[in-house]
């Protein structure tokens, strides 16, 4: 007996119908992509490079910071090249004068409202675009203390610029916790568990997919933390290396940040299919065993040989 | 679930994953067999199992649907504590879905029939022809890092690497010339099975690698007196465990994930490296270099001193299975899915495409499996009311030996979860202390009131021996085909002990 019709069934994996492509010029370079990309998306297929605080691969675009921002010819106000998608004969200017001086503007109500000063490749950024925060004056902070409610990581709100990342990955991007959110209006919104308890009462679940995502250093691992202010903590000494987590069985990698020989910090690569860059509390934080002053002098001091 | 596909969660404790489901189904504990029976009978009254896969395919569908009749849903109901019209839209929705997938965990496999259980779950795939196809699929989620990649090496009593048959005679003699030593026709035998040899003196000697039996295995007095009655114990250990500190030789090893290189595979047959990112501890050794230095006191030099010329050795004696998996291949892919026989091949992403195809190229037929419903060896009674089943807390591993000390804020420690139902049939609340007694040992816990457990119903787990011995209740009632022990279910007495103090609650 034959089944001619089982031959119709379609096993593998359907493959995507390649979608239309539109054309378009950037900065006066022509470039084709397929319908459907961001005008960051055909930026970086032509090695133009635009600048992101709130924009990240493994994340929905949020469109908050600004700072992408673009000139499209023809439309009044400037667009965010993260999240407007590319229409057919758009013409689009990455560095126009109006372009450079909006982010200009970005960048000094950023630095002189909140401490940018950990946030990573930002100085270059506020020096490429002459960024001088000071001519706004004393103007008022979000100053405030730094939150250290556990163990695991610390919270320095002073450093937060809003851009969302946070929310989204605790939230419906990632890790579906929803422990995080942003609270209150206008220079008073913050971000904020619920009702504001610390994070032991929340609903955190210390996965740290927050910290990986938070672009200012406002969220980092307490290790980090710790180390930065007895000033110890130092990138150039510091090695990292993938392994795979040792826990269940998902098989998350583990980016370990080695420094004096001592691990100081668990990441997971973002172009990895398994967890796009997310962890759990385990795997983040739970490579400690390894560490702890284990010593094998230590065991054979602590086991009972028999005579 | 957000681009719409339906989860139905079957587990006695509503769990996080069962809110976020469509549907929870609360079954009764060890009746999995009689929920997968009573939908396949549902499917197969419908009429909505898949008539040319199932002709096609598989073989014994008469009988199994003989063995299946009995399973009414108004049966089903009885034996699961589902209702069954719940029961009956998980059935439909299941065999029409053009693409369905389950997965499982310890709840399935942790139980004296775990085998059947599996047995029973892989019976509704090939019955919906929902396995073979991407998107489909029997998926048991693995709960440790490699306990896959342990199968996949050979470190199982019936299989050489690569998942081949040891009494298969033609699979020895490549072996046997590969490696130039005889193979013994014999299948070893399996921890439950040691445990058993160790008792009656038929197995004298122990060599431990990364494991704690002393705490992590069932009935745990009865171990710890059949580890102290041998007569030479070694332990190979990261750091000190209960085990650890009865062997009569310790070896301190690095630890494998970080210490040292190699590699495992996680729950989707994904084989990935681990790398040597910090050194070990002074005195502690490679576990390749403790091998080496072992063979060489036995009269043999092994001279492997890296990974990856291991790692080869597996793709030679194994090459249908991982010819195609050097480590460069590895690197560049982060990881390959096995089967994955030479260098173009990209890794499989799902298996048993072939039941798909018809004559020759089909293969063997997949076999329904008549399983029935047993429900737990130890039941509830009037002496032991209550059936204990354990688990894990997210921010703990196993007996705690990795977990116990980093500073996890949601470190709770060991206590006996219940149901509020039975607390207040008991007067308990939390922080109260309880005794709870099984008829292999007792001990006291504090209680804790969950509102995820149903009465009749209490939780513990593994992860704080050494405040709680929880294996000491466990029963060392064991699947005979899988080994595997049944800590999901035992009988318990739980007595009130002490009121907690105000001060305790707060």
């Amino acid at each position: 007996m034959t089944f001619p019709h089982l031959q119709l069934v379609q096993l593998s994996r359907p493959s995507t119908i390649p979608k239309p492509v539109i054309e378009l010029i950037v900065d006066g370079h022509q470039v084709t992509v397929p319908e459907g990309t961001t005008i960051l998306g055909a930026c970086q297929k032509l090695g133009i490079e635009i600048p992101t605080l709130c924009w990240l691969e493994t994340l929905a675009p949020v469109n908050v910071c600004r700072v992408c921002v673009v000139e499209v010819e023809g439309a009044r106000v400037l667009a965010p090249a993260c999240s407007r998608t590319v229409e057919p004969g758009m013409v689009v200017q990455t560095r126009s004068e109006r372009v450079n001086l909006t982010r200009k503007l970005v960048l000094e109500m950023l630095a002189s409202s909140t401490d940018l000063s950990t946030a990573p490749g930002l100085a270059e950024m506020m020096t490429e675009y002459g960024a001088q925060p000071e001519r706004f004056g004393a103007c008022e902070t979000v100053a405030q203390p730094v939150l250290v409610d556990n163990d695991l990581y610390i919270r320095d709100y002073a450093k937060c610029i809003l851009c969302y990342k946070c929310v989204e990955a605790c939230g419906e991007d990632h890790q579906n916790t929803f422990a995080i959110a942003v609270a209150g209006r206008g220079f008073h919104a913050h971000i904020s568990t619920e009702f504001a308890v610390d994070l032991p009462t929340s609903a955190c679940v210390y996965c740290g997919n927050c910290i990986a995502v938070c672009p200012t250093g406002a969220l980092m691992s307490k290790r980090e933390w710790d180390l930065r202010q007895e000033g110890n903590w130092n990138e150039s000494k510091q090695t990292s290396t993938d392994t795979v987590c040792p826990f269940c069985g998902v098989g998350c990698t583990l980016t370990l940040h080695v420094q004096d020989g001592e691990i100081v910090k668990a990441t997971s690569p973002l172009d990895n299919d398994i967890t796009i860059g997310n962890l759990c509390i385990k795997g983040r934080f739970g490579w400690q065993h390894v560490q702890n002053g284990r010593s094998a002098t230590q065991m054979a001091a602590d086991a009972a040989v028999p005579a | 679930m957000r681009n719409g596909a339906r989860l139905y969660v079957i587990d006695p404790r509503r769990t996080e994953s069962a809110q976020w489901a469509d549907v929870w189904m609360g079954n009764h504990i060890g009746s999995d067999i009689a929920l997968s029976n009573t939908m396949a009978r549902e499917i197969i009254h419908a009429g909505l199992y898949d008539k040319a896969f199932v002709a096609n395919a598989c073989e014994g569908f008469e009988t199994y649907t003989a063995s299946v009749e009995s399973y009414t849903l108004e049966r089903g109901e009885e034996l699961t504590g589902i209702p069954a019209d719940v029961i009956r839209e998980c059935a439909h929705t299941y065999a029409t879905s053009d693409k369905a997938m389950i997965c499982w965990t310890l709840g399935i496999t942790e139980h004296h029939d775990a085998a059947d259980n599996v047995l029973a779950l892989i019976n509704l795939g090939i019955l919906t022809g929902h396995v073979g196809r991407w998107g489909c699929g029997l998926n048991p989620l693995r709960g440790q890092n490699n306990v896959q990649g342990g199968g996949d090496m050979g470190a199982i009593p019936n299989k050489l690497p690569g998942f081949q048959d040891i009494l298969d005679p033609a699979v020895r003699e490549r072996f046997e010339k590969h490696w130039g030593v005889a193979l013994q026709p014999n299948i070893g035998l399996n921890l439950t099975e040691m445990i058993r040899a160790m008792d009656c003196k038929e197995l004298t000697a122990l060599y431990v690698i990364g494991e704690n039996p002393a705490q992590s295995d069932a009935d745990a007095h009865h171990v710890t007196q059949v580890l102290e009655g041998l007569d030479h114990l070694v332990v190979q250990e990261i750091c000190m465990t209960k085990t650890a500190e009865m062997a009569h030789v310790l070896l301190p090893a690095a630890a494998s994930w970080c210490e040292s290189d190699g590699t495992v595979t996680n729950s989707e047959r994904r084989v990935q490296r681990c790398r040597k990112v910090v050194e070990p501890p002074a005195g502690a050794k490679d576990e390749l270099w403790i091998m080496n230095e072992i063979a060489r006191r036995l009269g043999k030099e092994l001279n492997v001193t890296d990974a990856e010329t291991v790692w080869n050795e597996f793709r030679a004696v194994a090459p249908h299975f991982a010819g195609g998996m050097s480590y460069a291949r590895l690197d560049e892919h982060q990881g390959l899915q096995w089967p994955c026989p030479d260098e173009n091949h990209p890794g499989a992403t799902f298996l048993h495409d072939r039941l798909w195809k018809q004559g020759a190229e089909r293969g063997m037929a997949a076999p329904f499996t008549v399983v029935r419903h047993e429900g737990p060896v130890e039941k509830p009674d009037a002496q032991y009311p209550f059936t204990l089943t354990t688990g894990r807390h997210l921010d703990s591993y196993n007996t705690g030996v990795q977990t116990a000390n980093y500073q996890s804020p949601l470190f709770r420690g060991e206590t006996l979860d219940l149901s509020p139902e039975d607390a207040t049939r008991l007067g308990i609340h939390s922080s109260d202390t309880v005794r709870v007694t099984s008829r292999r040992g007792t001990l006291v816990v504090p209680a804790r009131v969950d509102r995820s457990l149903r009465p009749g119903v209490v939780f513990m787990t593994l992860h704080y021996p050494d405040e709680a011995m929880t294996n000491v209740l466990t029963i060392d009632a064991s699947d005979p085909k899988s080994g595997t022990a049944e800590f999901k279910a035992c009988a318990v007495s739980v007595e009130l002990v002490n009121t907690a103090t105000l001060a305790a609650v707060r």
